[in-house]
Formats: structure tokens, sequence, C-alpha cells
């Protein structure tokens, strides 16, 4: 841990200063997430009167119930989709408007902003524009010789929710990629030029491998970005069906807990995808530290 | 007006690297104390423990016959400028200035006269309202004066203020700074890593390395009768020249020579394997007639370029046994590398150090 | 440099172009749609150009809501979205940059284990543990209070590690010269500190409104009494009403009222989002 050479004396300062944040911390973190440990170990009859230790049960539960095993496979592609997606389409527009000289501003401005837009709202914007009945895309589907029902599709409910979850994600990946792009020394591509690579060539040998950090974070970013912040999404629009083919974990969580409140199991739930978090930050802090040594 | 005195000052940090060993200094009142050394010879924290921003571990410090070694940098009534400056870059120039009196609960028509006073000093006053991001390099420095004055201290202390400016303009900030230390005639400790700037700033001139006092005395007294080879090698420009030696009989004899001179009467009693020391001013070419004798050491070297600096030139060559030798020569001298030729210096200017501890003898 | 490529310049723009409409087209639609009245949505393709119906829709939502759904007006909703996004902005700023600053400047027993504590909370975003949390705000009395929308969120890692960032450019020397300057921890921090770090907190602060006004599936959860819904949560009471056909134009009219703030907050403030996003990944 880095440290300043100079410093100040003193206990009880530091704690006042550390304690709002300590407490906040103790109460809505560390509390729940020891609660959730704990409830992951027991196990509540039907009616919630007796509540027994079962140890590892629940978790083995987990690993062979069909319901939990589809949700996994479900939020792979989802996630795996949605990254690919987001990603790709910032990267194709970021180069774009890393290239243009006239209206960088103005094109950066406008793929921006949907930032902003909650995920859920992106949720029901697309939900609109694919509904069945009245929707643009729906309508120019059926055009193309397409029956497009997502309600009773589970790969169109899935195109759904990866459509507006990549959509809303786009913006913050383009941020990233333009900052990238920018931080690339010009005089590396111009030597590209004099070596006679052309401007496809010189995007996959010297731009593309020097962007490969800011794509890695991305990668990390926007998985956790599909695992956890895309519930709105799900929530408003396809509820985690048509039969459980849009359920991804954390609606699961959700799902098992306040609505089929099978409390052992949406605990254990929540610690597997406790575990996932962790091993995610610690990759990415690995990261930044080699990062911060260059 | 204060005098600062250490004795016996010592720091050991917490991982057990011992940065100053056992420092005694007396810094007399009114006088400019330079501390120079090499990066790393303790001369900053030696100042900072002065200033209190470093815990002191043995020994006292003391203003003006107080120890202070547990007072708080602001009660210590000094004031410091920074190499970088570290001036508050939100902050106006005055308020920059004005920030420690403030702070000291001084009145506010007071510090405003205080401000105008030393801005006036430093011909400041036109940037009073402007932020230190909008002035060179000269007017920060400037500023940063301004904000040590503004307080009138006891003692000023300076970490090598001038070294983030360009060649020029530190040149003409020393002197500046100089007469401006003389007319305020407040005690200052100043450290510098340029033997230059030392030399010429210096009442008193401290000499560090490996956190320990190589020498102390006037400029001149170190340039002129350097007590260790340290101090003879690192302060002068180009430093002075270093040749092994044998002392027998009265008798000096370069290794792997046979160049040789007698000793002056009073340096006779020598014997041994020496260090002899040759300032590059006290050595010429020797025409070819002399081969050593009574009053001159003659040795025989190879050329190994010439820089021509303008008035003068350096001429760089080896001896026999392989030690460098310069030479400054007046003019635009040329002589082809690989030449050989004779140097010469009279007795009365070598310099001659103990071969096992290095100190003069 | 020289590269005259008309054609990939053409390419270029046409791709822009696209992007900003792929961007762009379903907020066109939506806003297309809450201008119209709701009879213009029962089967076929829905208009593609704006209506007249926009005053009435809006007017509607936001002074009576959908009453059906039984959603408040969506002006009740939007001060509650702005209590709770400024309440989490101002409230993980201050108490980020305290804990920041007792973390960079102050040597104290355990502060390394501080340290990994206010880590740890890195790692568990409000969703993998919603079910205890939600528990644990329910025996505290925090359900449909304000305090039970803000305080749970308040307390990030990501805010007090990037200020230490910040406090570790911050040069030494400063610290110092205040030290020399007489002024105590409390007054370097206000006089230096936090004048110094302005710029950061304006970035971030941009950036926590954002998440604050986007929370979801917190309000969700603590807000059972429609008086605490948010304009963001509040959305979703109305898309799920059963056996009905969706009101598509209030839906939609609230949607836009809903989005309208943060992304006036981003296109005014580009600059502080762009750094404040950027900064985050340090």
């Amino acid at each position: 841990m880095q440290d300043k050479r100079v410093s100040f004396k003193g206990l009880w300062l530091p704690a006042a200063l550390l304690a709002p944040q300590l407490a906040i911390t103790a109460v809505f973190f560390l509390w729940p997430a020891s609660q959730a440990i704990y409830q992951s170990v027991l196990r509540q009859d039907a009616f919630g009167l007796s509540v027994k230790f079962v140890g590892l049960e629940n978790f083995a539960d987990l690993i062979v119930d069909p319901s939990y095993l589809n949700s996994v496979k479900v939020t792979l592609v989802f996630s795996a989709a949605t990254t690919v997606l987001a990603m790709g389409l910032a990267l194709l527009f970021a180069v774009a408007a890393d290239r243009v000289l006239r209206g960088a501003t103005v094109y950066k401005t406008l793929v921006i902003w949907p930032y902003a837009v909650a995920p859920v709202l992106a949720g029901v914007l697309w939900w609109l524009m694919f509904n069945p009945t009245i929707g643009v895309l729906a309508y120019a589907l059926s055009y193309l010789g397409m029956d497009w029902n997502h309600l009773l599709s589970g790969s169109h409910a899935m195109t759904l929710i990866v459509v507006a979850a990549a959509w809303k994600q786009i913006s913050y990946n383009f941020v990233f990629f333009i900052a990238g792009l920018q931080s690339i020394p010009r005089s590396m591509l111009e030597a590209g030029a004099i070596d006679g690579a052309g401007p496809v060539k010189r995007f996959f040998t010297i731009t593309l491998p020097l962007l490969s950090p800011t794509t890695f974070f991305l990668i990390v970013v926007n998985l956790v970005y599909a695992f956890f912040d895309t519930f709105g999404i799900v929530h408003a629009t396809t509820t985690g069906g048509p039969g459980q083919a849009t359920n991804i974990l954390v609606y699961k969580v959700y799902s098992d807990g306040f609505i089929g409140l099978n409390l052992g199991s949406s605990a254990a739930q929540s610690v597997i995808l406790m575990v996932f978090v962790m091993v995610l930050t610690v990759i990415q802090f690995r990261y930044i530290e080699r990062r911060v040594h260059y | 007006m204060a005098s600062v005195t250490l004795s016996d000052v010592g720091k050991i940090y917490p991982g057990g690297v011992e940065a100053v060993k056992s420092i005694d200094l007396e810094i007399a009142d009114g006088s400019l104390c330079v501390l120079v050394g090499p990066s790393g010879c303790g001369k900053s924290t030696l100042l900072r423990m002065v200033a209190g921003l470093e815990t002191v571990t043995g020994g006292t410090v003391s203003i003006d016959g107080a120890p202070v070694n547990d007072r708080e940098p602001a009660e210590r009534d000094i004031a410091m400028v920074f190499q970088n400056y570290a001036l508050y870059p939100h902050m106006s120039v005055y308020d920059n200035m004005a920030y420690g009196l403030r702070n000291r609960g001084t009145a506010k028509p007071e510090i405003d006269r205080k401000v105008r006073e030393a801005a006036r000093l430093l011909a400041i006053e036109p940037m009073l309202q402007r932020k230190p991001r909008q002035l060179s390099g000269g007017q920060r420095q400037r500023v940063a004066m301004g904000r040590a004055i503004v307080r009138d201290p006891k003692v000023f202390l300076f970490d090598e203020p001038l070294s983030n400016l360009d060649a020029k303009l530190r040149v003409q900030m020393r002197i500046e700074l100089k007469r401006l230390q003389q007319r305020l005639g407040t005690t200052s400790i100043y450290v510098t890593h340029d033997q230059l700037e030392a030399m010429t700033l210096a009442d008193l001139l401290v000499v560090m390395n490996g956190g320990e006092i190589e020498q102390i005395g006037t400029a001149m007294e170190v340039y002129e009768r350097p007590q260790t080879t340290f101090v003879a090698s690192f302060i002068g420009s180009p430093p002075m020249n270093l040749v092994p030696a044998a002392v027998a009989d009265g008798v000096l004899r370069l290794t792997d020579s046979a160049a040789q001179v007698t000793l002056p009467a009073d340096r006779r009693g020598l014997s041994g394997a020496v260090i002899v020391g040759v300032r590059p001013e006290d050595l010429r070419i020797d025409g070819g007639s002399e081969t050593g004798g009574a009053e001159t050491l003659a040795f025989p070297v190879t050329v190994t370029g010439v820089e021509p600096i303008g008035a003068e030139s350096l001429l760089h060559s080896q001896t026999e046994s392989g030690a460098d030798v310069t030479v400054r020569l007046p003019g635009y001298a040329v002589h082809a590398a690989g030449a050989a030729m004779t140097l010469a210096a009279p007795a009365g200017k070598l310099h001659l150090f103990s071969a096992d501890t290095g100190r003069r003898l | 440099m020289v590269e005259r490529r008309p054609f990939l310049t053409v390419l270029t723009h046409l791709t822009l172009i696209l992007g900003v409409a792929f961007v762009a087209l379903p907020v066109w639609i939506a806003f297309v749609a809450s201008t119209h009245g709701a009879h213009d949505f029962i089967s076929g393709l829905m208009p593609l150009w704006p209506g007249d119906q926009m005053v009435k829709n809006y007017w509607q939502v936001l002074s009576q809501g959908e009453s059906t759904a039984g959603a408040p007006p969506i002006g009740l909703m939007l001060f509650n979205s702005s209590v709770m996004a400024l309440g989490i902005a101002v409230g993980k700023i201050a108490v980020s940059l305290l804990s920041a600053f007792a973390i960079v400047y102050f040597r104290f027993p355990f502060r390394i284990a501080a340290f990994w504590v206010i880590f740890l909370t890195l790692m568990l975003p409000v969703e993998v543990r919603i079910l205890p949390t939600f528990e644990v705000a329910a025996s505290l009395g925090l359900l449909n209070s304000y305090s039970g929308l803000i305080l749970p969120l308040i307390a990030s890692a990501t805010a007090t590690f990037l200020f230490r960032q910040v406090f570790l450019t911050i040069p030494e020397e400063l610290a110092e010269a205040s030290r020399i300057d007489g002024a105590g921890p409390m007054k370097f921090f206000r006089d230096i500190l936090i004048p110094l770090s302005r710029t950061n907190i304006a970035a971030l602060f941009v950036i926590l409104f954002i998440y604050g006004w986007n929370q979801y599936l917190w309000p969700l959860l603590v807000t059972t009494d429609a008086s605490h819904y948010t304009a963001v949560m509040g959305i979703q009471r109305m898309v799920a009403v059963p056996d009905s056909e969706p009101l598509w134009h209030l839906i939609m009219a609230t949607a836009i009222l809903a989005m309208l703030p943060p992304v006036l907050v981003i296109l005014v403030m580009q600059r502080l989002f762009v750094r404040g996003l950027i900064e985050q990944e340090k």
C-alpha cells in the first residue's frame, strides 16, 4: 500500500473520520453478507415455523437443480452475448469517432448519453420496439418473414434483453475505448504508416494490441454489469420467462427469495454470486496493480 | 534572529536505515549555512529535522538555545522554501503568502502590510492576485520566498530551492537570494547538491556524505584545504585530480611511474601509500625539458580528449597507472587524442591524502 | 498524417450515423408513443411520427399518474428520485472524503484492517445480498423512508479509493508547507485537500447522481408505499398491470420524464462525466 511520507498523529480523529463509512459498511454490507452465509446453511420448513442446520446441503441441491443449472447457462449466454455486442459496437463507433476530423464532438455526445438511461428504462424502450402487436421491430421482422414473439419464444426473449442490455452499455464502453484510442501515441501509427501498413492493417497490428488493457478492463466491467445491473431489464420485461428462458442468476436470487420464499436456497445462491464477484474483483485488482507498475 | 545548534543529531528510519549519524553543528545568528553533498547523503533529512517534518531519533536540535525536538513545525518559528515551491495551487499569490499569518491569528491590516512589503521586496506586487499556475518558474520561486519572509521567522530553511529553474535564472536567483538573506539577516540553512551554488552562497559550508559531515568551513577553506578525498572530488568543477602515489624519504613517487618530486620541508616526515591530489588549474603542459625535480612534479600522460568551453579548454588524459587527469588550459587548445605529453605541477600545490582513510595528511 | 481515402471517410461517417440512429431510435419511438392517444396502440404498427396528445399525456402523468396501476403522479416520483440521487451523491462523497483522508494522512493501529474492510465492499454489489440487506433495513425501520433509500447505498469502496488516489497524487510538500504554516489536520483538509479535489468531487458527483437516480432493485424492495416510489422503479408498476394492455402513451411519457434529468446532467456536464467515469478505472 502506497504511503504518504508525512502524516498526522492521533487516534480519535482518524477513528471519527472513518466511523461513518465503517458503520454503514458494517450494518449494510458485512452484517447482511454474513447473514447470507449463515442462512445458506439453514433450511426452513414450508410454513417458516422451524429452521434446521443443513450444512452444505443447499449448495449440493443447487448443483443438481435443473432450474439452477438452466439459470447458470442462461446467464452465461446472456452475459457473453451482451458483452460481445456492447463492446463490439462500442469499439466500432469509437474507432470511427476517433477517425473523423469534423463533428467528432457531436458524434461523441450523441453516443454517450444512453449511459444515463436506467437499465429498466432501456428494457421498457426495447420492450415497446419488440412488442408483437405494435412494435416497430416486430413489424419489420414480420416483413422478413419472422414471426416475432418474445412472450412465446425463449430465444426471442433472450434477444430482447441482450439488445436492451447492450444498448445501454455501449456508451460506457465507448467512453473508455475513445480514451484508450486517444492514449495511443500518434507517432506509433505514423511509424506504422511509414512502414507501409494501411489503415486496416494498422488497426489490427497496432491499435488493437495497444488497446488490450482497456479491452480487458471492459470485459470484467461488462460481465459484472450483465450479471448484476441488468436485473431491472428482466424484471420489467420478461420476468425470467418464457419458461425460464431469461431467468438470469440475479433474478433467480430475487424470485426464489422474495416470491418463492425459499430463503436457504436464495442465500446459497447469493453466496455463490458473492464468490463470483470476489473472483472478478481480484482479477481486476491485479490488473490495475499491474498497470500502476508501468 | 537566532542561532541553530545541532548536537549529536541522528536519524534512524523505522526500517533501520541510518540516514544521519551523530551530527554536531553550530550555525551562528544571521549566517547562511549551506549543506551540500550527493543525493542520499542525509542533507535533506537533516534540514527536515530542523523543520520538524522528521522526528529526531538521537541528539538535540536547538533554535536560539531552546531544544525544539518535540515541537510541531508551526511552533518552531521557521519558514521553509521547497524544491517544488509547494505553493497552494488554488490560492492566489496573496493568499499563499497570507495563509500562515492567518492561521496564527494575525490581524488583517497587519497581514496586508506584511504581504505587500514582502511583495515589494521581491518585485511580485503586480502578481498578487494571480494563481501560481499563471506564473513563470522564477516568479513562483519568488512567491515561495515571499511566503517564507512574510512570517519573519527565526530561521529560513531552503530545500534545493533553485534546482527547478533553468541554468540562467538559477544564477540570477542565487545572487538575489544571497542579497536578500544578507539584507534580512535571518539565520538560514540551505540544502543543495550543486557545489557551485553551495560555494557562492555559503557563509558556512558543510559537506556531507553518507549521513556524516566530511568538512565544515568557509567556501575557500574547503576549496583550498579539502580534508578528505571525498571533499576534494566533490567541491570544484572539474574536480580535483586524484592519483595514487607513495612517499619515501621525503620523496613522492607516482605509482607505476618514474615521476617523482621532493616534498616541501614541512611534509618530509610522511611515508607510505598516499593519494596525491592536484587541481586542474594547478597543472600545466610541460615543454619536455623538465623531467621532475625538487620543485615540480612532472609526469607523462596520454591525451584522451579536449573539450573547448570558450575562455578555456579542458584537457582529459590518463596517467601510466590509468588514473584520469584533467587539466584546465587557457584559450582554445588543440591536442589530438592519443598524443603523449608531460604534465607538471608545483610541489606546493599538491594535496596529500592517506590511501587508507582518505584523510588529508 | 496525409492519408487520402475518401471511401474510408464516407464509411466512417456512415458508421457513426448508424450508431447514433441505433442509440436514438428507441428513445424516438418512446417519445412518439408518448404523444398519441391510447386508441393509436390497439393493433398494427404504432405511429412513427409525433401526434397531438403530448401536452395532455404529460400533464396527466405529472398531475395524476396512472391511477389504475396505483402509481402516484410522476411529479412526486421525480421528487423522490431527486432526493435519493442527491442524498446518495452527497452522502457518498462526504463519507468517502472523510475515510480517504483518514486512510491516507494518518497512521493509526488497524489502518490496514480498515482499508480491507472497505475494500470488501467493493466486491459486494447490493444485488447479491438483497434479501439480508432488506431484512436489516426492515428491522431498523427504514422501509418507506428516504434514509432507507439512501443509507444502504452510500458506503462504497469505489469513491473512497478514488479519493485515496487523488490524495496520493497531491504533493507531499503541500501538506508540509501547510504544517509549517500552522494548519492542523482538519484545517488542511478544508483549506487544501477539498479545494484541490473539487474537480474530482464534481466529476464523481455527476456519476453518483446518475447512479442514484437509476437505482431500481433497492427502491423496489424498500418502498411498499406509493408515496416513496422513485420514477425509475415506478415505471415497473405501470408496466406490470395484469390482464390488460399496457397504457403505452402514459408509460412512455413517464419513461421519457424519468430519463430526462440524468440525460440532461450528462449532456450539460459531458466533460465532467467522462472524467468521472474514466477516473473510476484507476
